[in-house]
């Protein structure tokens, strides 16, 4: 095998376009990193091994033809419910929240596993019964959605439960799911409302509540909130420049390499520069849509397109939180912030929309 | 299904597909311009304002610590307060060579070996970037050396800190506790509690006693005072101020000199004592001997001080009142009384006739009385009186285990109190149930012969007896022990009084109780086992006395005090309350290796209720020290 042969098969089952705007979104992780962590290259490396070892998962499923993704579907939906169901019970509490498994060598959060097991299954279900989908159909799935979404709203971790909601709301509007029931639902959601608010714990209420008002916790909850808005709105059209993000150097900004780290990078790079990181997003969801729309079978339309839509949803609800217009749900900024595990599921599930795009030729013919 | 129809169908699904795709790509589109919409405002529109408060002057939040409340004793009496005073405190990471640093500070202000170790533990417990105290308290003179040379010492610098001062020291620490450095568990709890913005700037919390256990009113609330900052984070000037609440004041029922008087007559004793009003369970006096100096621990204790304590052979940091387990011997006889009553086991006439012995049918073992040759013909006045223990026996026995449990877990025993202090003990009341559970045996009839007499396997806190002597002399009513009576609101001013919660009700004929009550005044008078007792009194006592044993004789061994190593005499008990007729104080005094009750325990008990029923200050106070006291000079049960 020549080299060339040997790049070849490489690079065979990865989508180029994709990776492109993938990897412009990388390289700003790293550059802000850097800045965010004042200037520590031990943090940027380590960010570097975690986009390392994810990309290897994304090119092992990328490589993966579809039939072996779809049997996938079932174990990996029927393991994250039975630690979900084992977290329920024996759990380890951190900050009030259960939501940690110890399994001896490390503490592992099952959340994280349905965030591309829900999906998966919900899709497998509807491949399996797309010949004759009727309303009972669309019942099963969304039963498939609340059973996991209860027991992590429950642990409680609402930010992680809503995300998975969404994920799984989008395979059930892709699928078809009809406008009247969309509607009936919209509406029942709006009318319990209020039920929610009281079932709510404390912590969860003060961060909705601190939305609207971030100065009546100006210590605690809303701190974050507003030294958010700050570091936004002081950089302005074109940003203090790399590097020099007062908000960030002067320690106001809290969590400032994870969750936060587009307000550093827009206290720096300003208007200007988060026009390019939506650009880039833009890009990369774009993608993902046409990679949907191109998708050969109804498991693939759905997984692609569920996968794309919750990437989206994933990147506006982390600069709408930092910049004031979201509650503070601890949702990383996909692919930026620093983190091993929000990176692997990202990228595991650009395999899949990698795979969905390189397979469909040999199943076609 | 036809071909046709599943073409069809196929297609149909395909252009709804495609729509719904382009629903989605709106929807994408709509979120990234909701984003697109909020930059341009806070970025373009409103950056001036933004630019205001980051770019120029940066403002910073910044916490003010509130002062702690006050804890007051029923007249006022200041126990616990603050003070300002000056720290001399270092920041590791400012700091390049901090052991050379120090020695340098060591020739300004004086710096003991012991702050050292400490500076060496708050340093290991605490992030690099945290002002550490090297020292506190620095005298005016100390803070004026430092201040000339102050250029000297980057990351060092002098802070007013406001300081925690119990005025009553080792006298009050199982009561009050003391307030600590935050530690990471604290924090941890705040945190869950969602009350961690509450502390921020705040390096304190109750860690034991009172101070712990109202935390919450101590505390207060934080203020919050917004400062521009320059460049080099340095405050220039204050743009809102949210100011502090401090903390309530705890207004305890505990009277302070009456603690005092308490303290003092227990000598070189050790042991618990505890005074409770039996009219609404208000605790007067708690005093758990021997004490320690909470000081120690509010600037963080160092190890040789702690190993001091922790390694006494006298246990000063066994809260003895609130955590002492110990048999409460005789002292329950008035409370087996009361339950052959209830149970119509015994009438208050019936005589049993004590030989000095007491044997099981069909049985050769004697359970000896403390009497020997025994008290002849005895009725249920005499048993008390002269706490005769073949009564007892055969009065446990004919009840039986189960009924002595449920009357006994009437009074409280067995159960925690419920006081208002954490980490009580529960004593242990046993029944069946309880030993099969423990030892994986069934009880026998000679388990229960010595619960007749408080020995055997059950245990009682010291607070524990003193709510069920209160509770008795109450006439059965009972009200949960507590230590607060008032919490008064720091900005208010306003006074708001907790409720004495009502915990027993023992449902008995008054006349019953009356009998008891007497006999128990029989007790203080000549002939009784605390003969002395009420001697001069111009006001009536009803007392028992106790002994717990703290090592088992053998069958036939005889109990000679003389002879034994002064740790391994009996502990003495006496439980009383006065007046009789209209109980106003209900004391419960435990005198570890005091031998005798009536002898070492009712002397104290009496100068408590002098103090408090007559204002009767002790004069000169007689210290009863164990090697004089020596051995009772009758030796009584």
């Amino acid at each position: 095998m020549t080299r060339r042969q040997l790049w070849q098969r490489i690079v065979a089952h990865l989508d180029l376009p994709l990776l492109a705007g993938m990897s412009l979104l990388m390289l700003a992780s790293l550059l802000t990193l850097y800045s965010a962590s004042d200037h520590n290259l031990e943090r940027v490396m380590s960010q570097g091994m975690n986009i390392l070892v994810a990309f290897c998962c994304l090119w092992i499923v990328a490589n993966l033809p579809l039939h072996y993704l779809m049997r996938t579907a079932v174990p990996i939906y029927v393991a994250g419910m039975l630690l979900l169901i084992a977290v329920a019970l024996f759990g380890e509490i951190s900050h009030g929240a259960r939501r940690w498994l110890n399994i001896g060598v490390a503490t592992i959060q099952p959340s994280e596993l349905m965030k591309i097991g829900v999906p998966l299954m919900m899709a497998w279900y509807f491949e399996k019964h797309e010949a004759s989908l009727t309303l009972r159909n669309y019942v099963v799935a969304a039963l498939l959605l609340l059973m996991p979404v209860a027991l992590i709203a429950r642990q409680p971790d609402l930010g992680t439960a809503l995300l998975i909601s969404a994920s799984g709301f989008y395979v059930l509007f892709l699928a078809g799911l009809s406008w009247r029931v969309m509607g009936g639902l919209f509406v029942a959601a709006i009318a319990s409302a209020p039920v929610m608010w009281r079932m709510m714990h404390d912590y969860q209420r003060h961060r909705i509540e601190m939305l609207f008002d971030p100065s009546q916790d100006a210590l605690g909850k809303g701190y974050h909130t507003i030294q958010g808005m700050i570091a936004v709105g002081s950089g302005g059209i074109f940003g203090k420049g790399y590097l020099n993000g007062t908000q960030t150097h002067l320690d106001f900004l809290p969590e400032r390499t994870t969750d936060f780290i587009f307000a550093v990078y827009s206290e720096e790079f300003g208007m200007v520069g988060n026009l390019i990181l939506l650009a880039m997003y833009f890009f990369v969801i774009g993608r993902g849509f046409v990679i949907t729309a191109n998708a050969s079978t109804y498991f693939t339309r759905l997984m692609a397109g569920s996968i794309t839509l919750t990437f989206a949803t994933y990147a506006f609800v982390n600069m709408g939180m930092v910049s004031g217009i979201l509650p503070i749900v601890g949702v990383p900024l996909p692919l930026v912030s620093y983190g091993g595990t929000s990176m692997l599921t990202l990228l595991l599930g650009f395999g899949m929309l990698m795979s969905i795009q390189t397979h469909k030729k040999l199943v076609k013919s | 299904m036809n071909k046709r129809v599943e073409l069809k169908n196929h297609q149909q699904e395909i252009f709804n597909f495609r729509l719904r795709l382009f629903i989605s790509i709106g929807f994408a589109l709509l979120l990234l311009g909701i984003l697109l919409g909020r930059f341009v405002y806070l970025q373009a529109m409103r950056h001036g304002y933004y630019q205001t408060l980051a770019e120029k002057n940066r403002i910073s939040v910044m916490p003010i610590v509130p002062n702690r409340g006050l804890i007051l004793d029923r007249n006022g009496v200041v126990m616990a307060h603050n003070f300002s005073g000056y720290t001399l405190e270092i920041t590791p990471s400012k700091v390049a060579n901090l052991a050379a640093t120090i020695d340098d500070l060591a020739k300004l202000v004086d710096i003991e070996p012991r702050d050292r170790k400490r500076f060496k533990k708050l340093q290991a417990e605490s992030h690099n970037f945290e002002t550490l105290m090297i020292r506190s308290r620095l005298s005016d003179e100390e803070v004026a050396r430092f201040a000339a040379q102050q250029y000297r010492f980057p990351g060092v610098e002098i802070k007013a800190r406001l300081f925690r001062d119990y005025p009553y020291s080792d006298k009050t620490a199982h009561l009050l506790g003391y307030i600590g450095r935050i530690n990471q568990t604290d924090e941890d709890r705040l945190e869950e509690n969602n009350a961690d913005a509450n502390y921020r700037g705040t390096d304190y919390i109750g860690k034991t006693g009172l101070e712990q256990y109202y935390e919450n009113e101590l505390h207060g609330t934080t203020g919050i005072e917004q400062v521009e900052v320059d460049s080099a984070g340095r405050a220039v000037r204050i743009l809102s101020r949210t100011p502090p609440v401090s903390g309530n004041t705890l207004i305890l029922s505990i009277d302070a000199k009456l603690q005092d008087i308490a303290e003092q007559a227990f000598g070189d004793y050790r042991g618990a004592l505890v005074a409770i009003d039996p009219a609404n369970g208000e605790v007067l006096a708690f005093v758990s001997r021997p004490g320690y100096d909470p000081s120690l621990f509010v600037d963080g204790i160092d190890a040789d001080s702690w190993k001091e304590l922790n390694d006494s052979p006298d246990h000063p940091l066994n809260n003895r009142v609130l955590r002492g387990q110990y048999p409460s011997g005789s002292t329950i006889k008035p409370f087996m009384a009361l339950a052959g009553l209830f149970y119509n086991m015994r009438s208050p006439t019936q005589t049993i006739s004590d030989p000095g012995f007491y044997t099981l049918p069909g049985s050769s073992h004697h359970y000896r009385d403390w009497k020997k040759g025994g008290h002849g013909s005895v009725d249920m006045f005499k048993s008390i009186v002269v706490s005769c223990d073949t009564y007892y026996y055969g009065l446990a026995v004919e009840l039986g285990i189960d009924r002595i449990f449920s009357f006994l877990s009437g009074f409280g025993f067995g159960k925690k109190t419920g006081i208002d202090l954490e980490g009580e003990t529960s004593g242990l009341l046993p029944s069946q149930e309880w030993k099969q559970k423990r030892f994986k045996q069934k009880w026998y009839a000679g388990d229960t012969v010595s619960v007749g007499i408080g020995q055997g396997y059950s245990l009682v806190t010291p607070l524990q007896l003193a709510s069920a002597t209160a509770t008795l002399a109450n006439g059965g009513i009972g009200y949960r022990p507590h230590l607060v009576r008032e919490v008064k609101n720091s900005s208010t001013n306003e006074i708001h009084k907790l409720e004495n919660k009502a915990a027993f009700d023992i449902k008995l004929d008054p006349a019953n109780f009356d009998l008891i009550k007497r006999a128990m005044q029989a007790v203080t008078q000549p002939g009784g086992t605390a003969a002395q007792a009420s001697a001069g009194a111009p006001y009536t006592i009803a007392g028992k006395t106790g002994t717990a044993q703290v090592v088992a004789m053998k069958q036939g061994e005889k109990y000679d005090a003389s002879k034994m190593d002064e740790r391994h005499r009996d502990h003495a008990w006496f439980i009383a309350f006065a007046p009789v007729d209209k109980p106003k104080i209900a004391v419960v005094v435990l005198v570890e290796n005091g031998g005798h009750g009536g002898g070492t325990a009712a002397p104290i008990a009496r100068k408590v209720m002098d103090y408090y029923l007559l204002g009767k200050i002790p004069v000169a106070p007689k210290t009863t020290t164990p090697a004089a006291s020596g051995v009772p000079e009758v030796e009584v049960d």
